[in-house]
C-alpha cells in the first residue's frame, strides 16, 4: 500500500533536516578546552574516603584524598632523602634526656575560609594542643567522636608515650614524653598527624554538631573543602591564603571510580587527569599511548603472607619455616607483579637505612620443607586457609591469584590450602578478630622511620589492637624494637633493627614476599606530580601544559 | 468522562494500596529486624528502640503497623538509607530527576524520530527504503542494551575520543542542585561558564540518550508503520478522498490522528520497559539516577532503600501508565464509551 502524497522530495528534505540536527550536536563534541577544564585537575581515585580527618584512618585511599590536600603537619618529610623538614613548625628543640620536644610555630598560617567556617585568627599553639589532646585525653570533647578509634596513634602507643602537650605561649608547643622515642619526630611528620583548628572545634561544640569536625574539614592545607558526594566525587578549591606557594589548580576534584577498567577508560577519554593504581598488567598497554605517561617510583611497602601464630599448627616455628620454603616467589613476582617488584628478604625495603643486607635470600626448597614438616610431626601435611584480600593494593595487586599460585605450591608438600575472601570491610573486621589461619596482605610506610615497619605490624601492642596480622607477641622481638627507640644514635638503632630482622627471618611469623613499585598513570599534559614514597599523594603543584 | 476519571483514580488507589502492602511486608521478609528495615538504623539504644516501637506500633497488630507505615509514607518520613544514613525520600528526590531527564529525552527522541520514520516506512511498504527501515528497526529492537552501550562507548569515547564515557557533566563543573534537571539547573545558574557547562552536559547526555532511545524508537517505528498501514485500509480514508480533500488534509485529519491513537497508548506500555532499560543505561554510564542507586542498594543489601525505591518506581510507572490511558481516552471518544 502506497502513501503517494509523501513524495520522495519530501523524504529527502526530512532526511536532510535530521542530518543537520545531528551534525549540530556533534559539532559540540570537538575537543576544546574551556577555562574550567584548564584550571582544574581531576584525580580519579579507587574508592570513597572513610572520613575527612586523617587521625581516624589508615587506609591509603582516604589518606591520598585528604591528607596532603587539606592539611599540614608540624614537620614534613623530604620525598627523596626521607629527611625531616620544617612544616607548620619553624624549628624545634629536644631536651638532652630526649623527653621534652619544643616546637616554634610558623606565624600567620591561615585556616580555610569556607561557607561553614570563617577563622578569626591564624594558627596558634592552641590548635596543636587541641589536635593531639583529642587523641589522648578521654575528657576531650571530641575524643569519643567516631568511636574513639585512632588506629595509627594506637599502633605506636601514643597515649602511653606522650605525657602532655602544652602551649607555653601562642607560638610554642611543648610535648613531654614518658620515655625517649627516636621515632617521635617521624611520627609527627606522617600524614595522620594533621593539624586541626581549635576555633572550629569550639564553634561546633557551641552548635552541638561534633561530627562535622570529621566530615566538614577545616585545615591549613593547599585546598579547601567544597563538597563530597559519597561514591561520586570530592570537590576542593584552592586555599587563597595558603602560607606556602598557592596551589596551581584552581579546583581539584577526586572522581571516585572503583572499577579499574572504567578508570582507565576515563584516562583515555581525558576525563581523568591522573589515575590512581593502574593495573600492573595493563602498564605496557598504557605506556604505548602518546597522550598518557606512566610514573613509577620505589615505594616503602611490603606484601607478605602472615601466619596466625596463636593457632596450631602455625605456633610451631618449623611449620612456618616449612611453609615459607614451599613458596615459589619467583613465579609470584612474574605472575602477580609482572616483574614490577623486587623480592623481599625482610619486611623492611632495601632503601631503608636500617635494612639488613646480610639476610640470606629466602629459598624455594620443597624437599627441605617436607623434611621440616616431618620433624614438626606433620608428615602427612594438614589443611589450612589462605585469606586473600579482596582489593587491589600496591603491595599486592592480586591477592587471589597469588593465593592460587601458593595453593599449588603448598600441595607439593602435602598441605591442602583453601582460599577465603570476604568483602573488604568484613575481611578487615574478621582479621582484627584473628579468625584467619594465614593471610595475604601488606603494609605501606607512613614515614621514613624503620620503626614504622616493626611496631605497627609485629609488636605485642599491635597484636592487642588487632593490626598485627601474625597475631605474634614475642618478648625478644619487642625488646629489640623498644631498645632501638630509646636511643637517638642511628648506628646503635641500626644494630638493633638488624638484629630484629635476623630474628624475624628465623622466627618467620610472616613471609615477606615483595616490595612493589608504585605506579600512576597521568595525562601527558600534566606536570609537577611527584609520588611520595611515604604516604599520600600531593597534587598542589600539578600544572596543565595546555595552550 | 468524569465517571471514567473517577473509575481510573479508584483503580490507581487500589494499585497503590497493593504496592504499599508489598513494600510494607518487605520490611518483614528481608533479613534483619523490621525496625531496622523501616528506620534504616543499624543499631539503636534501648530508649531509641522503645521510641521506634511506639512510632511503628510494633507492639500492635499488622494492620495497625501498616496504617502507621502509610502515615509515615504520606508525611515524608521514609527512614534512612543503610549506606549513607541520609533520609531516603530526600535522597530519591535528588536522584529521580536525573532518571526522568534521561527517560524524557529518550522518549522525546523516540517520538520525533520514530514516528516520522514510521510514516516514511509506510509510504512504500514494499520499497527498498521501507525494507531497510524495518531491518534496522528489528536490529535495534533486538540488540541488548548493555552491549549496544558498550559498542558506542568503544567507538565514540575510546576510539574517536569525541564523547565522555560517564556521568551527567564534567566533574569540574559545579552546578547547584535546584530542580535536579541538569540542563535546567545550568540555565538557572549564574556562573560565567554557563555555556561551557551546557555544551559539556549535552556531550554527556548524547550517548546515554541515544542508547536508551534505541528501543522505544524502534518500537515507535514499527508501531507507527503498522498502524499507518492499518488505517490506510479503512473505508473512511477512501470516503475522505472521495469528498475531495487533498492529500495533506487526509493525512493530517484522518490518517495521522487515527494512526497515532494506539501510539499514545504505546508510550504508557513502553514506559516500564524504558525505566528498566534506564537502570541498565545508568549503571553503564555511571549516570547518578535512581536506577543505578537501586541496583547499588541491592548489591549493598540496603533494605530500606530497596523498599522505598520499589515503591517510588512502581508508583511512577503505574501513574504514567494511567496518565497515557487517560490521554488516549481523551483523544478517542470510542474508548470512553467502553
Amino acid at each position: 500500500m502506497n502513501l503517494p502524497w509523501i513524495t520522495t522530495a519530501n523524504t529527502r528534505y526530512l532526511t536532510r533536516l535530521w542530518l543537520l540536527s545531528a551534525a549540530s550536536v556533534l559539532s559540540a563534541c570537538q575537543p576544546q578546552l574551556p577555562e574550567t577544564v584548564r584550571s582544574g585537575l581531576v584525580y580519579c581515585s579507587e574508592g570513597s574516603p572513610e572520613s575527612f580527618n586523617p587521625q581516624l584512618v589508615t587506609s591509603g585511599t582516604t589518606i591520598d584524598a585528604i591528607s596532603q590536600q587539606l592539611y599540614d603537619r608540624l614537620l614534613d618529610i623530604a620525598p627523596g632523602s626521607g629527611e625531616l623538614l620544617p612544616g607548620l613548625a619553624l624549628s624545634w628543640q629536644v631536651s638532652d634526656d630526649g623527653l621534652v620536644y619544643q616546637f616554634t610555630l610558623r606565624p600567620d598560617v591561615q585556616f580555610h575560609h569556607t561557607e561553614y567556617f570563617t577563622p578569626s585568627r591564624p594558627l596558634s599553639a592552641d590548635d596543636v594542643v587541641f589536635t593531639f589532646n583529642r587523641i589522648m585525653l578521654t575528657e576531650h570533647p571530641f575524643h569519643a567522636q567516631g568511636g574513639a578509634n585512632y588506629p595509627f596513634f594506637q599502633s605506636v602507643d601514643w597515649a602511653g608515650l606522650v605525657k602532655s602537650v602544652t602551649a607555653p605561649s601562642r607560638t610554642q608547643v611543648r610535648f613531654t614524653l614518658s620515655r625517649p622515642d627516636s621515632s617521635f619526630l617521624s611520627n609527627l611528620a606522617t600524614d595522620f598527624a594533621a593539624i586541626l583548628s581549635a576555633e572550629y572545634g569550639q564553634q561546633l561544640q557551641a552548635s552541638g554538631n561534633l561530627s562535622r569536625l570529621d566530615s566538614h574539614p577545616i585545615g591549613t592545607g593547599p585546598f579547601r573543602f567544597r563538597e563530597y558526594q559519597k561514591d561520586v566525587l570530592i570537590r576542593y578549591y584552592r586555599h587563597r591564603h595558603y602560607w606556602r606557594e598557592l596551589a596551581k589548580p584552581e579546583q581539584l576534584v577526586f572522581d571516585i571510580v572503583p572499577n579499574n577498567a572504567r578508570r582507565m577508560a576515563k584516562l583515555f577519554t581525558h576525563e581523568c587527569d591522573v589515575v590512581a593504581f593502574p593495573r600492573v598488567a595493563e602498564l605496557s598497554l598504557i605506556s604505548q599511548r602518546p597522550d598518557v605517561d606512566v610514573q613509577e617510583s620505589t615505594s616503602m611497602n611490603v606484601g607478605f603472607w602472615a601466619f596466625n601464630t596463636a593457632k596450631a599448627p602455625f605456633n610451631n616455628v618449623k611449620v612456618r619455616q616449612a611453609l615459607a620454603l614451599a613458596i615459589n616467589r619467583e613465579a609470584i613476582l612474574q605472575a602477580v607483579y609482572f616483574g614490577h617488584a623486587t623480592a623481599a628478604n625482610s619486611v623492611l625495603p632495601p632503601t631503608s637505612w636500617a635494612y639488613n643486607p646480610n639476610l640470606s635470600a629466602q629459598q624455594f626448597d620443597p624437599i627441605r620443607a617436607r623434611q621440616l614438616l616431618t620433624e614438626a610431626g606433620y608428615a602427612d601435611g594438614f589443611s589450612m586457609d589462605i585469606w586473600a584480600m579482596p582489593v587491589q593494593r600496591l603491595y599486592n595487586p592480586n591477592a587471589l591469584k597469588m593465593a592460587e599460585l601458593m595453593q599449588a605450591d603448598l600441595a607439593q608438600i602435602g598441605v591442602r590450602a583453601s582460599i577465603v575472601s570476604y568483602e573488604w570491610n568484613s575481611f578487615r573486621r574478621k582479621l582484627g578478630a584473628n579468625e584467619h589461619d594465614s593471610v595475604l596482605i601488606g603494609w605501606s610506610a607512613d614515614n621514613a622511620d624503620p620503626d614504622n615497619f616493626f611496631r605497627p605490624l609485629l609488636s605485642c601492642s599491635a597484636a592487642q589492637t588487632g593490626t598485627n596480622r601474625a597475631n605474634w607477641c614475642d618478648e625478644n622481638f619487642d625488646r629489640f624494637i623498644a631498645q632501638a627507640l630509646l636511643t637517638a644514635d642511628q648506628k646503635q638503632r641500626r644494630s638493633y633493627y638488624m638484629a630484629a630482622q635476623q630474628y624475624l627471618s628465623e622466627q618467620m611469623p610472616l613471609l615477606p614476599i615483595a616490595h612493589s613499585q608504585r605506579f600512576q598513570a597521568i595525562n601527558s599534559t600534566i606536570k609537577g606530580i611527584q609520588i611520595n614514597p611515604y604516604g599520600g599523594i600531593a597534587l598542589a603543584n600539578a600544572t596543565k601544559d595546555i595552550k | 468522562m468524569i465517571l471514567y476519571l473517577l473509575r481510573r483514580l479508584v483503580l490507581l488507589a487500589f494499585v497503590f494500596i497493593a504496592l504499599s502492602i508489598l513494600a510494607f511486608s518487605l520490611g518483614y521478609l528481608f533479613p534483619g529486624e523490621p525496625w531496622q528495615n523501616f528506620s534504616g538504623l543499624r543499631s539503636a539504644s534501648s530508649e531509641q528502640l522503645a521510641q521506634l516501637t511506639t512510632l511503628y506500633r510494633l507492639d500492635q497488630g499488622y494492620i495497625a503497623q501498616y496504617l502507621a507505615y502509610l502515615t509515615r509514607i504520606f508525611s515524608g518520613d521514609w527512614g534512612l538509607s543503610f549506606a549513607s544514613q541520609q533520609p531516603l525520600l530526600q535522597e530519591m528526590l535528588t536522584l529521580l530527576p536525573a532518571t526522568l531527564e534521561l527517560a524524557a529525552y529518550a522518549l522525546f527522541i523516540s517520538f520525533f524520530i520514530g514516528i516520522p520514520i514510521g510514516i516514511i516506512a509506510a509510504v512504500k511498504p514494499d520499497g527498498v527504503l521501507s525494507k531497510l527501515i524495518s531491518a534496522i528497526a528489528v536490529t535495534g529492537y533486538s540488540i541488548p542494551v548493555f552491549w549496544w552501550a558498550l559498542l558506542l562507548i568503544m567507538l565514540f569515547s575510546l576510539g574517536l575520543g569525541w564523547l565522555p564515557t560517564a556521568g551527567r557533566i564534567g566533574v569540574l563543573y559545579e552546578v547547584n542542585h535546584v530542580t535536579g534537571f541538569m540542563l535546567l539547573d545550568i540555565l538557572l545558574s549564574d556562573s560565567h561558564h554557563q555555556q561551557e557547562a551546557l555544551i559539556n552536559a549535552l556531550r554527556h547526555l548524547l550517548l546515554p540518550t541515544l542508547v536508551l532511545a534505541t528501543f522505544p524508537t524502534t518500537v515507535m517505528i514499527r508501531f507507527t508503520r503498522d498502524s499507518m498501514l492499518d488505517v490506510w485500509e479503512q473505508s473512511y480514508i477512501k470516503t475522505a478522498r472521495a469528498k475531495g480533500l487533498n492529500r495533506g488534509q487526509v493525512l493530517y485529519r484522518h490518517g495521522l490522528r487515527n494512526a497515532l491513537l494506539p501510539v499514545i497508548r504505546q508510550i504508557g506500555l513502553q514506559f516500564s520497559t524504558l525505566i528498566t532499560l534506564a537502570m541498565i543505561t545508568e549503571v553503564i554510564f555511571s549516570w547518578p539516577g535512581i536506577g543505578r542507586w537501586l541496583i547499588d542498594s541491592i548489591y549493598q543489601r540496603n533494605y530500606p532503600a530497596i523498599q522505598a525505591g520499589l515503591l517510588v518506581i512502581s508508583t511512577l510507572v503505574i501513574s504514567v501508565n494511567m496518565l497515557t490511558e487517560i490521554l488516549h481516552t481523551l483523544f478517542n471518544p470510542l474508548a470512553r464509551k467502553r
